[in-house]
């Protein structure tokens, strides 16, 4: 296990093809390069520096000619991570657009299906709201992966800023279980609730949290099986508070467990249960909890399910 | 007596969309597709409340609503934001620039937005 991970940070060449960058374009070739070069120009000024010790000239001469080599491959290197930067902020930048652009036509269906279902503009028989229906249920997920590309690129631009306010978190999670009650009804699944009384608030943002919860609580819905149990509980411990959400789903195969808080990754399990899903969701619940300071973890089993742990601090 | 509404919208689909909801709920609606227009009738029409989105040609939503309430004849006008821009920063600025309210389209339902109209219109 030890030995692939290390001949695959070796494999530079499809390291960089990652990248999509030619190999002299990428920041590990043209390390490896400078490595050999440092190795072989110390190699060789020692040689060149015994043999020529009585003639200090040649010797200063074989320094400055590494040292401008030396140079020049840092400048290289330097462009190399310009390029990848300003390709990340390209890539940002162009989800950023997109999705804008994306969100006005779809509200615009979104609420042209609406004002179809009102019967406002004449009565809508039962065949055509079966179809309607389906219209709606496919822009409102368009809708939901537009919404966690723009949080996503705002992240990545640092422009997600929190607003800092006195939140109860039980109350957060109780309005999150009620909307999702719909919905686990409808997959068969039992939500149950344990909060700890007089627990503190926090200061944070609502919304943001709101957002945690939500993702840990549909994702637990969404992949556990029929009759199967969701257990959310909020207990306080010295100065945190532990949200755990435990489901008895498919559980996350051991080796996708390390992937998991990577955007767009959904293990090959989960796609197999539910093909619907961005996987943008716990990349975004993770890095919302990091800027409130507190952490997230999880254990799985494969087939028995998986309990996520967010600890978050009170003061 | 019929309120007016004017709604500052580049998007001729929502235009038709809240036409139709807004005269059914007893409104009149006129409409502009550029903030340059919208400016000039809400300074001519003096409507009973604006419906402004932000990203429009000409003229964008926060330097109509600069104007709007630099205006002695208009800024008393209530002035819903209604857009698909959702950042907070967005929010703040127009929230300071005198918007009575900031709905993001994505998040409300056309009933809801029809509420938040009439509870602003009554006040």
């Amino acid at each position: 296990m030890i030995l692939k991970t290390i001949a695959d940070q070796l494999n530079i060449a499809a390291q960089c093809r990652k990248y999509n960058l030619s190999l002299w374009q990428c920041p590990q070739f043209i390390f490896l390069v400078m490595g050999l070069i440092i190795i072989f120009s110390s190699l060789f000024t020692y040689a060149i520096g015994t043999r020529y010790i009585s003639d200090p000239y040649m010797v200063a001469i074989v320094v400055l000619l590494v040292a401008s080599i030396l140079f020049v491959l840092s400048t290289i290197i330097s462009h190399s991570f310009d390029k990848l930067a300003e390709a990340s902020r390209m890539k940002t930048e162009f989800v950023n657009i997109v999705s804008h652009q994306l969100r006005s036509p779809l509200s615009n269906l979104k609420w042209v299906i609406e004002l179809l279902f009102s019967g406002r503009i004449g009565a809508v028989s039962e065949k055509q709201t079966e179809y309607f229906k389906i219209l709606k249920e496919n822009s409102s997920r368009m809708e939901e992966l537009i919404s966690d590309l723009l949080i996503v690129s705002r992240i990545e631009q640092g422009r997600f800023p929190q607003r800092k306010e006195k939140i109860f978190l039980k109350d957060i999670v109780q309005g999150v279980i009620k909307n999702s009650e719909i919905f686990a009804r409808a997959s068969n699944v039992q939500i149950e609730f344990k909060a700890e009384n007089d627990l503190p608030s926090v200061f944070n943002d609502p919304s943001q949290a709101k957002l945690i919860v939500e993702n840990l609580v549909d994702n637990a819905i969404r992949y556990t099986k029929e009759r199967g149990k969701v257990e959310v509980s909020l207990v306080k411990k010295k100065n945190h508070l532990i949200l755990s959400v435990k489901d008895s789903g498919v559980g996350i195969p051991k080796n996708d467990q390390k992937y998991i808080f990577q955007k767009f990754f959904r293990s090959a399990n989960a796609l197999k249960h539910q093909t619907e899903g961005s996987g943008l969701g716990l990349y975004i619940t993770r890095s919302i909890i990091e800027k409130f300071n507190g952490r997230i973890k999880f254990n799985s089993q494969e087939g028995v399910g998986s309990t996520f742990l967010v600890t978050l601090p009170i003061k | 007596m019929t309120k007016t509404i004017l709604f500052i919208e580049d998007e001729s689909a929502l235009q038709k969309t809240f036409g139709e909801v807004l005269t059914q709920e007893g409104y009149s609606m006129i409409s502009a597709l550029d903030g340059e227009l919208g400016l000039r009738m809400a300074e001519s029409k003096k409507p009973d409340l604006i419906i402004l989105d932000l990203i429009l040609p000409r003229m964008n939503g926060f330097e109509v609503l600069k104007s709007l309430k630099e205006s002695e004849e208009t800024k008393n006008i209530p002035v819903i934001v209604l857009t698909n821009l959702g950042s907070m920063e967005d929010v703040d600025k127009a929230i300071s620039l005198g918007a009575t309210t900031y709905l993001v389209k994505a998040d409300y339902k056309l009933e809801e937005v029809l509420e938040k109209i009439a509870a602003i219109i009554k006040q």
